[in-house]
């Protein structure tokens, strides 16, 4: 078990080493999405909720699941979806409409 | 697990990692984003194919329910309300994280009912990041809904103080952590992780209502950051690797753009938290200057920007407020045609959020490329003929350079001041959220207009017209 947990950490320690790195060279342009871009994938919740959605003995563990994927749901397809829209608005050239 | 699912699992980590990098340039953020959501599919697509999944029920009436709210937002939201929906999803995502949580929890019980404990062998490495999502998710969850209340003008964005506020939060915190070691001696006693929700909840809204309108893009950021350290905690939990690599991504995210605003704003991460600024403004008790300044009209304004060759605009947050960013561009659009070089210059705390104004500004048709940030543009001020700041104040304030007894000493500001002719449209000569009183409005080179933003505009974009 505890071996598990140690594997755990090592992995959580060398993600933040990979996250500094990688968001560091976000412009700050490009803040916002990151933002929503970034809790989109925090939404990542949805997996967890997914197994205790799916435990088929009833009562109050898979209610909570239920619920729990309601909210991961939403942070999931709201996340990704106003991210691709903000995203879509910047571009390089003025659009022909002006 | 089996072999190929943890693949796939690793699989869908590389994505994160990948579809963030991509978020480097504005040419393939897009994509990137793109990646990720694959990635996202791939871990769901997984967990319902290989997971003890026994019954789908619930789970694709979830995913519909979820997914139509998360459509809805997603397309509805206004662009200047982007902070609010981005402190929305953080709270569900830690909503999300307590309820795993406690799942789990009565899932290891053995006895769902709670009547006899059967769990005997939990290890107390489970119970611990039980204890840590729990207190983690519910704060997010009702932190960010304070957070976007207050920013969507459905609270009062004031700081709300009493006595002995600090205190009175360590005091909670600590009470949880205690109820927490309880819990871990101890966990069949399940009313103590329902106390521990409770004093968490309570924790989220007086950790939040002490901290002004202003200051929420700090508020969102760190609360960015906690969601996705409750997703990690989730991992831990679940000893799943995909939860645990982009819960920490996301919360690095946070806590690097954290202390880009704090920097920005030129405050600690304590003093955003606790000081409460903003509590007892009074604008007119500051405005003590008996100095006076020089009023143009539009059209002395127009005759010098017709005459420029290079025009940087400073763009603040009153802009957004006035609904100007459309007609600015079109200003914009029209100085560029008569062979003018305009571009904007960006101050990090120019929105309501970390690159808020940037966004604004692309929903309005403007180029990214003549979106400057603080360091592109800043050695460019002198040599640039008018500098138009229109709705800011402090980030543009030369005694950030100078005053070494002014609060805003220090910060980062852009130097406007360094260009041929300065113009300010604003509405008064109220001083800055800082309090401090602007030189730069009674400098000889500057013009004062007065007045709305959008009028203000509109008037020069029709006799630029002409």
């Amino acid at each position: 078990m505890l071996e598990t947990w140690m594997v755990s950490v090592y992995i959580f320690v060398l993600a933040t080493f990979v996250g500094i790195e990688v968001i560091s060279k976000v412009p700050p342009l490009l803040h916002t999405p990151l933002m929503s871009g970034s809790n989109a994938i925090s939404g990542i919740t949805l997996v967890g909720s997914l197994i205790a959605a799916g435990e088929g003995h009833g009562g109050l563990s898979v209610f909570l699941g239920l619920i729990a994927v309601i909210f991961a749901t939403i942070n999931v397809v709201g996340g990704f979806l106003v991210t691709d829209r903000m995203l879509k608005m910047f571009r390089k050239e003025p659009s022909k409409k002006n | 697990m089996n072999l190929l699912s943890a693949f796939a699992y690793l699989l869908s980590s590389v994505f994160f990692v990948f579809g963030l990098k991509m978020l480097s340039s504005p040419k393939s953020a897009r994509r990137g984003n793109g990646v990720a959501a694959l990635g996202m599919l791939i871990a769901i697509v997984v967990t319902l194919v290989d997971q003890k999944i026994l019954d789908f029920t619930y789970i694709v009436a979830g995913l519909l329910i979820g997914s139509a709210i998360g459509v809805f937002l997603a397309v509805k939201i206004q662009m200047t309300s982007m902070p609010q929906m981005v402190g929305i999803l953080n709270g569900f995502g830690g909503g999300a994280s307590t309820l795993v949580a406690f799942a789990e929890y009565l899932r290891l019980s053995g006895d769902p009912s709670l009547t006899v404990w059967r769990g005997g062998d939990v290890g107390l490495d489970i119970l611990i990041t039980i204890v840590l999502s729990v207190l983690i998710g519910t704060v997010t969850f009702v932190g960010s809904a304070v957070a976007s209340a207050k920013l969507h003008g459905i609270m009062r964005s004031a700081p709300i103080l009493y006595p002995m506020q600090k205190q009175s939060n360590a005091a909670m915190l600590l009470l949880i952590l205690l109820l927490g070691v309880f819990f871990v001696l101890d966990p069949s006693r399940w009313y103590l992780l329902i106390l521990i929700v409770l004093v968490s909840i309570a924790l989220g809204v007086t950790s939040v209502i002490p901290i002004g309108g202003a200051d929420m893009p700090v508020v969102i950021s760190l609360m960015n950051s906690y969601s996705g350290l409750a997703g990690a905690t989730t991992g831990f939990i679940l000893s799943n690797n995909v939860l645990i690599i982009s819960g920490t991504l996301v919360g690095t995210s946070g806590i690097i753009l954290t202390s880009i605003m704090c920097k920005a704003m030129n405050r600690s991460l304590a003093n955003v938290l606790f000081a409460g600024v903003g509590a007892e403004y009074d604008p007119t008790v500051q405005a003590t200057a008996q100095r006076t300044v020089i009023r143009y009209t539009a059209e002395d304004a127009a005759y010098i920007l017709e005459s420029a060759q290079s025009v940087v605009i400073v763009p603040g947050y009153g802009l957004a407020v006035a609904q100007a960013q459309h007609v600015l561009q079109d200003l914009v659009n029209l100085l560029t045609q008569k062979g003018i070089q305009a571009r904007y210059a960006i101050h990090p705390v120019a929105g309501r959020m970390p690159g808020h104004m940037n966004v604004l500004l692309a929903e309005a048709n403007a180029p990214y490329d003549i979106l400057m940030e603080l360091e592109q543009i800043n050695d460019d001020f002198q040599n640039t003929d008018v500098a138009l700041v229109i709705g800011a104040n402090d980030v543009v304030n030369p005694a950030a350079r100078t005053k070494k007894d002014s609060p805003l000493y220090g910060m980062p500001i852009l130097n406007v001041d360094y260009a041929r002719t300065v113009m300010v449209c604003k509405r008064s000569l109220n001083p800055g959220f800082a309090g401090e009183d602007n030189d730069l409005f009674y400098d000889k080179k500057t013009m004062m207009v007065f007045g709305d933003a959008k009028a203000t505009v509109t008037q020069l974009v029709h006799l630029l017209k002409k």
